[in-house]
């Protein structure tokens, strides 16, 4: 039995049963919309689980899921190592969000990387402790603005209304993930020059250990290859 | 697999060196406020230290290293001169990029160190020549720099201070060092600022911005800085082999540049000082940029032992670092190096 694992509510959900539609096979909600259990038409063994898309990189590392479908930010923050357990099999082409740094609107003189660095550092001097960043992707940020050589920061959790956090002060930058940059400039922010920390999108993954014959077969009825 | 208490034994033999030599023991605390640990190493330590959480304390961190709480302690409480010693356990921890390392390198560690708090010249070698001492059977290799020198060097750099300090600044981190550089000797190009749509918002108030803008304009009237600055600095960084050959090299380039002649003669004193306690100067490796990416808060001599294996950590680590007690000190200094040597590796050596 092949278990499926697909984000349980919203657009997303949509979206990935159209994706799967299209490619013959028919997911659906069993039962009342606010049931949690699903139904496959359209492939032998496969099952539908239904979970919070950010549940969904850790049942996949823990087996508890063979398939899942998530975006590919969720994977790379949350599952150190994920390559050693996971296959990305396919990008489902929706979903789309880029990871990005954001700076006050205000900030005229704050346009890439390299501007941040030197009023990070300026920050620091003037306030004693060091430019605030929120954010609730730690890893991917830590790990992006250290290859990027960029010291006199701190990133602050902030796992909500990101972009509030620089109005209410309790940052001075943010990173979070965006697509089309709306929130962004409604709370003032503007995103810096570089290049995004990482573009996301729903993407559809496998636990390494679930690959074998049952797989395959269903892979290859979506004509996706493992 | 040499078992914790092997390691354990060794740590002992060790710290006993270490008493000898004249340093009183000191038994650092496991779980240290985190804040002082993050305010001094940024967010780079968060990647690599174990933080947890106590009700009352706030933030704590299981001790990354000895060097801040044994800085901490001396500050508070010390007499000069003073060397100390401790051993105990370190715990980092490896975030992974995407792949799991078939190998995770130990996330809990056994550390022997020794500091050394002196005004007094000749500490650098006291300390090099303990640790040669003691690490000379198992065959290890030692490899030695100098941060003085790099700062010496960008310090004399004909430079306006606002360029100067931002390259002395970002001395540890060679990407953004280089970019700046770069920058600073092709001719500026001014910038535009154009009037913002938006309200001010935020902590970083206006006059911080002005101030910087103001700077940034001034910047951009500096001239290039002449490409022979660059072409030395390129040179100074090459600079690595026996102490002997890369002494001649040092001299050389310090023949036409007067601004890093102290620090080579520095460099020279201690070379005599570690020939004087019967170390063959040319057994031992001179690297101008060693220290210059892992080991930020040193600013003086630094050491380090390997071992044979390619793929393990130095055995053996240190360095000088002045300007850290300044920070820890609360408006005190006190010249201070020190080391550490990791008795695990060793008891390994020792088994295989």
């Amino acid at each position: 039995m092949i278990r499926l694992g697909v984000p349980s509510k919203g657009r997303l959900m949509e979206q990935t049963f159209d994706w799967f539609a299209d490619r013959g096979v028919r997911l659906s909600r069993s039962g009342s919309d606010r049931e949690y259990a699903g139904r496959v038409e359209g492939a032998e063994d496969v099952s539908l689980v239904l979970l919070s898309a950010g549940e969904i990189p850790r049942e996949l590392r823990a087996g508890r899921i063979e398939l899942g479908v998530t975006g590919t930010d969720l994977v790379r923050e949350k599952l150190a190592g994920w390559r050693s357990d996971i296959i990305e099999l396919a990008g489902m082409g929706f979903g789309h969000a880029d990871l990005i740094l954001a700076v006050p609107e205000c900030w005229r003189d704050c346009d890439t990387l390299d501007d941040l660095t030197s009023i990070a550092r300026d920050f620091r001097a003037t306030h004693g402790f060091r430019l605030r960043i929120a954010t609730k992707y730690h890893r991917l940020v830590r790990a992006w603005l250290a290859s990027h050589e960029v010291a006199d920061y701190q990133l602050v959790d902030s796992q909500g209304a990101t972009e509030g956090t620089v109005a209410n002060q309790t940052a001075e930058a943010i990173a979070d993930i965006t697509s089309s940059g709306e929130t962004l400039r409604a709370n003032n922010l503007k995103i810096l020059s570089e290049e995004p920390i990482l573009r996301s999108q729903a993407t559809l993954f496998a636990n390494r250990a679930a690959t074998g014959p049952e797989l395959d077969r269903f892979l290859s009825l979506l004509g996706v290859n493992a | 697999m040499t078992s914790k208490r092997d390691k354990q034994v060794l740590g002992q033999k060790l710290l006993a060196a270490f008493r000898d030599a004249g340093a009183v023991e000191i038994a650092p605390d496991i779980l240290l406020p985190a804040e002082s640990l993050l305010d001094l190493y940024g967010e780079d330590i968060r990647a690599r230290a174990y933080v947890t959480a106590d009700p009352i304390r706030g933030e704590m961190m299981l001790r990354p290293d000895f060097t801040v709480p044994v800085v901490q302690a001396h500050m508070e409480n010390g007499a000069e001169p003073a060397r100390y010693c401790y051993l105990g356990e370190v715990f980092r921890k490896q975030d992974m990029g995407d792949t799991r390392p078939e190998n995770p390198r130990d996330n809990e560690y056994l550390q022997a160190g020794f500091e050394l708090f002196s005004r007094e010249a000749g500490a650098d070698a006291e300390i090099f020549a303990l640790f040669h001492r003691l690490l000379a059977s198992y065959g290890a290799r030692s490899e030695t720099g100098d941060m003085g020198l790099l700062r010496d060097a960008v310090r004399g750099l004909p430079l306006p201070d606002p360029r100067r300090d931002a390259l002395l600044h970002h001395i540890w981190r060679p990407l953004r060092f280089q970019r700046l550089l770069a920058r600073f000797s092709t001719p500026a190009m001014a910038r535009d600022f154009p009037e913002p749509r938006a309200n001010w918002s935020g902590l970083r108030s206006e006059s911080e911005m002005v101030t910087r803008i103001a700077r940034l304009r001034a910047d951009a009237a500096t001239a290039p800085l002449p490409a022979i600055w660059s072409e030395r600095l390129e040179r100074l960084f090459a600079v690595r082999g026996p102490a002997p050959e890369a002494l001649a090299a040092l001299r050389e380039l310090a023949s036409d540049w007067s601004g890093i002649a102290p620090a080579v003669e520095r460099i020279e004193t201690r070379f005599a000082a570690i020939a004087n306690a019967g170390i063959d100067p040319a057994q031992v490796v001179f690297d101008a940029s060693h220290g210059r990416t892992t080991m930020e808060y040193y600013d003086g001599f630094t050491f380090s032992f390997l071992a044979g294996h390619p793929d393990w950590p130095p055995l053996a680590t240190g360095g000088r670092y002045d300007a850290l007690t300044a920070v820890l000190g609360k408006g005190r200094a006190i010249p201070a190096v020190g080391g550490i040597i990791r008795p695990g590796l060793l008891a390994e050596l020792e088994a295989t």
